[in-house]
This record gives structure tokens, sequence and C-alpha cells, in this order.
């Protein structure tokens, strides 16, 4: 891809946030009568760099065919492309093996995954699953389901009123009856960011494999899947810059390679007949059908492009966003911030008093900032505060001060219009 | 689109102000309705005279639109017979649904500040909820969902 000049001229450690905000053409777009778009709803999903777009559309001018098929041109550009893309991933989170690297719709999928080719095939009556208060919904009900099919237990870790998994509680809970910890490396709803490998090594010192759901952390901070030690992790390409319809399913690859296929279907078999199907082996054993293979190109652009800035300075220039707008709303009369662990990620939950935050979204998308307001698909968490919805704004690299100083204003046109 | 048609006077004063925002402990007929979308709960409680209307009111919580639209609910079909709150209903569905409904907004009073709804399609539905939970009320189902 070509060189983009993402660091400041002044300092090298920092972004050149103008640059950065020239490569993503929606943000350039305004809204609501003409005013700038502030776009603070990353944690639910990012928006595209130029060079995700164009590597999409030149793979459908160019190279499209079907993958791990044809012996012309086009099928073998279309696997090289597919594949390389698979290879980037690998990299990216550092997995031992290109094996260990399934392709799936979403985090969501993979859980999905997980739960009824491991667990269904592993899990007995009474087997507990332990997961914790505060993840979101799609690592929970695939877990319920798989209970209601086998019988095996859900168990919740207890979260403090900071908003953090309380690891005492959690160690409490493992037993010789838990088969699985399911756990977020970064809460969705709060932001908080889960201290995970000292959870891993408590697991894993009683045998116990782990999952992470890394959808709001794989795109905010480097993930090393070897250094964690986990045994599944899962995330999403459309909060990481990509395109939305992919995800990837990391596995360790002894697990993988003793887990029954989950779907049936076309590539994930080496000979069918009618008296004994061969399964294909790993990755393809889990990607039955044609995959999504523009999305994969455009999630390996991503990852380029992510790569091209360096996660290290992302991170950072997103806690420095995170502080900053923690300190201007805190200065507005009757905010509470919900979730205050002393790790996050650049997420920030808050409800402001007399003002419900549905009404909160409208006032501030009237005035072009898009926040996320509801239960954020985590109302476990919303119970446990003993709210029904609060107001999120979430930040990327590319978001600005100015956006935050536009959020605060309209927080206040909020509050003199029905506080 | 102007906030202005959204939040009027009336809907910033009925959500502040909430009217009949109460139980009725002996109520005749009583709904609860739930937006999932934004969490919205709220129940509505009838008291019967024949079929006439002779108490409502409203608890939960819920955004602006959906506390003001309940608000105004009860204050309009207080005293009406179960026909003529049906027929209010689907003059309601109307205005909050149809860009040229061939709705009399003078007609329906205080209920006509809601006409700005419908320019903001996500909040539709937080403008209809207490009409459909009156609705399922009045049919004695039990629970009502916008979704």
């Amino acid at each position: 891809m070509s060189a983009v000049p993402v660091l400041d001229p002044r300092n090298a450690a920092r972004l050149d946030v103008a640059a950065i905000r020239r490569e993503f053409p929606i943000l350039d777009r305004t809204v609501r009568g003409g005013r700038p778009l502030s776009y603070l709803d990353n944690a639910a999903s990012s928006q595209r760099p130029r060079a995700v777009i164009d590597a999409m559309s030149r793979y459908y001018e160019q190279s499209h065919a079907n993958v791990h098929r044809g012996v012309h041109l086009l099928s073998q550009e279309a696997t090289d492309l597919f594949e390389g893309a698979r290879e980037k991933v690998r990299r990216f989170i550092n997995a031992r093996s290109t094996k260990e690297i399934i392709f799936v719709r979403g985090t969501t999928e993979a859980v999905n995954l997980v739960a009824q080719s491991y667990g269904r095939s592993q899990f007995r009556s009474g087997d507990e699953i332990l997961v914790s208060w505060l993840e979101h919904h799609a690592n929970i009900v695939p877990w319920q389901m798989l209970c209601q099919q086998t019988g095996a237990v859900l168990k919740v870790a207890p979260i403090t009123q900071a908003g953090e998994v309380d690891f005492e509680a959690f160690t409490q809970l493992l037993s010789e009856r838990t088969k699985l910890v399911a756990l977020a490396h970064v809460s969705n709803a709060l932001g908080t960011v889960v201290p995970v490998r000292k959870f891993i090594a408590a697991a894993r010192s009683r045998g116990v494999p782990v999952l992470l759901d890394g959808a709001q952390a794989v795109p905010h901070m480097k993930v090393d899947v070897q250094a964690l030690d986990c045994d599944f992790y899962a995330f999403s390409s459309h909060k990481m810059c990509g395109p939305t319809g992919i995800g990837v399913l990391y596995g360790r690859e002894s697990l993988l390679a003793a887990m029954p296929p989950w779907q049936g279907g076309g590539d994930m078999i080496l000979a069918v007949s009618f008296d004994k199907t061969v399964y294909n082996g790993l990755p393809y054993k889990f990607e039955a059908g044609t995959p999504a293979i523009a999305e994969a190109v455009g999630l390996g652009a991503a990852i380029d492009y992510l790569e091209s800035i360096g996660m290290e300075r992302i991170a950072a220039a997103e806690h420095e966003l995170l502080v900053y707008a923690n300190e201007r709303l805190a200065t507005i009369p009757g905010l509470r911030f919900v979730g205050t662990a002393p790790e996050k990620a650049a997420v920030v939950s808050f409800t402001l008093d007399k003002v419900h935050p549905h009404d909160l979204g409208t006032i501030l998308d009237s005035e072009g900032v898009a926040i996320r307001t509801g239960h954020h698909c985590a109302m476990p968490v919303m119970e446990f505060y003993g709210l029904s919805a609060t107001a999120r704004a979430s930040f990327a690299f590319y978001n600005t001060r100015a956006e935050i100083d536009r959020l605060v204003d309209a927080l206040h046109t909020a509050r003199e219009m029905l506080g | 689109m102007d906030l202005k048609d959204l939040y009027r006077d009336i809907i910033v004063d009925h959500n502040r102000h909430p009217r009949n925002f109460r139980e009725i402990p002996d109520a005749d007929c009583r709904a609860d309705g739930f937006n999932p979308l934004c969490g919205d709960k709220l129940t509505v409680f009838v008291k019967l005279d024949g079929n006439r209307i002779a108490d409502v009111s409203f608890n939960g919580s819920g955004c602006a639109i959906s506390v003001a639209s309940a608000s105004l609910l009860t204050e309009s079909v207080k005293g009406k017979t179960l026909s003529e709150a049906e027929s209010l209903f689907s003059q309601m569905h109307q205005l909050l649904t149809q860009d040229d409904a061939p709705v009399d907004v003078a007609s329906l009073g205080k209920l006509g500040a809601l006409s700005g709804v419908r320019e903001f399609p996500a909040r539709v539905k937080c403008a209809s909820l207490c009409w459909h939970t009156l609705d399922a009320a009045l049919h004695q189902q039990e629970q009502v969902s916008t979704e």
C-alpha cells in the first residue's frame, strides 16, 4: 500500500491526525444541515480508510473468482489474496500458524462456533462455563443455548462498582466442573480493559481453556495470542477499520484439530461419498461454503493500514482522547460516569441527570455528534448499575479534541433543553 | 429537521411533570410496554365505567418522548368511550407514521404536539409505545413490545 503520512512532522511520537482523517472519505461529509460529522460511535463500528475501500474495489475489478477451486488465473489470484489476508491476520495477532486462523462472519459467529463445535461435543450435564458480568450478549447467549442443549450450567463472575471483574470471586467460581472460561478482553459497554493474563493463568493452572472476546481490544491495542496464552480469541473486522461481514476465530491448533466441523458444505471436505465424507484439514474444516473473499482482502488491507500507523501509537493517541474527554465531561453538572476502572479503552459511558440517553442521542445527532445510546447489547451490565440505558462515546485514533468539544457543547444544549 | 419540532414546550413540560403518573391499584385492565431499542418500560392502568374510561394512568421510565406521549395519552383518553379511544389510537398511529396523513391535527388537541416525531424515524416507537400498551390493556394482553 502507499505510504501514508501519519506522523506529526514536529513530533514523531504523535499522529498527524489531519493527514489520517484525509484517508477516511466518510469523515469529510457533513450531516444535519451542513454540520461536520463527529463520529464517536467507534465501539459499535469504526470507519474505513480509502486503502480498505480501494483494496476491495480492486479485488472486484481485477481478481474476483471463487477460491480454492479453479486452475484458472483469476481463481489463483483470488486464492492468493484470500490466503494472503489470512497470513496478515496470523502475523497481526502472532498466532503460530495460519491453521489457527478461521475466517468467520464476526465475533458473534466465532463464539457460536466454539460453543457448537467445542462445547457441544465436550460438555456434559453439570459442566460449567464461566463468564463475567461484563459480557456482551454475544458472549452470553451462545453459552445459554449450549447449556440448554447439554445441561451445562452458566456461571457468572461478578463485577465491582468501578466495572472491573472481581478476580477473587472469579477464582472462587473456578472449579473442577468448569470446562471453559469465556471473557471479554475489553468491555464494550464500559471500556474496562480486563487484566486477562491473570484470569487466563488462573484458569489454565486448573486445566481450563479460555476464550477471549477481543472485539473491542484488537482495534485499539497490540494483541499477541501466544503471549496471552489463551485458547480461543474472537474479533470482528468492522471495528478495526475493515469491512463488515468478516471476523476471525483464533484457536489453539491442538484444540481446533480435535473439534468436529460446525457447518457442512463445500470447501470443508476432502472427499464426499454417500458412504463416507472426509473432512478437510485446518483451517478449512471450519469454513464451509464460499467465504467472504473481498471482505478478507479488505481486512488484510485494514491490518496493513493499522500497522502502518502502529498499534502502540494508536493506543497512545486514543488514550489521550480518553483523558481529554474525561476532563471535559467531568465539568458538566449532573453527568455521571458509568464504569470507572483504572485501565480503560477509549470508551466513555455516562448518564446525564433528567435527560434520558435516548433523548441525548437525538439532540447530539442534530449537532452532528454520533454516539451510541441504549443498553449496548450488555443488558446485565445495565442491570448491575440499575440503569436501562447509558450514552456511550467511543473514540478512534482519527478523532480529535474538537470533536470532543462538540460533544460537550451538545451535552450542554441537551441540559438546557430538557434538564 | 428542527429539534424544536420534536421537543416542543408541551412535550418538555409533560416530560418534566408527567400527568397521571401513578398506579391505579384496582385497575380493571393494565399492560406493560417495552421498547427494547432504548429500554423504555411503562405500565398503563385503566379503570372502566361500563364502556367508558373512568380513569387512566401510567408509570415506568423512559425518554422524554415516551413519557410525554404517555402523559398526553392519559389526559386525552380519560372520559372517552372505548371506541373513541380506539379511534384516537388509529389517528395517532397515522400522525406518527404517515407523512401526508389525513389527520386533523387541530382535532387532536395537545396530542398534535407529537406531530414533529415523524421527522425523527428513530423516535416514532418512543411516541407510540404508550398507545400500543393502552391497546393491549384494553384487549387484555399483558405485555407488548415495540419490536
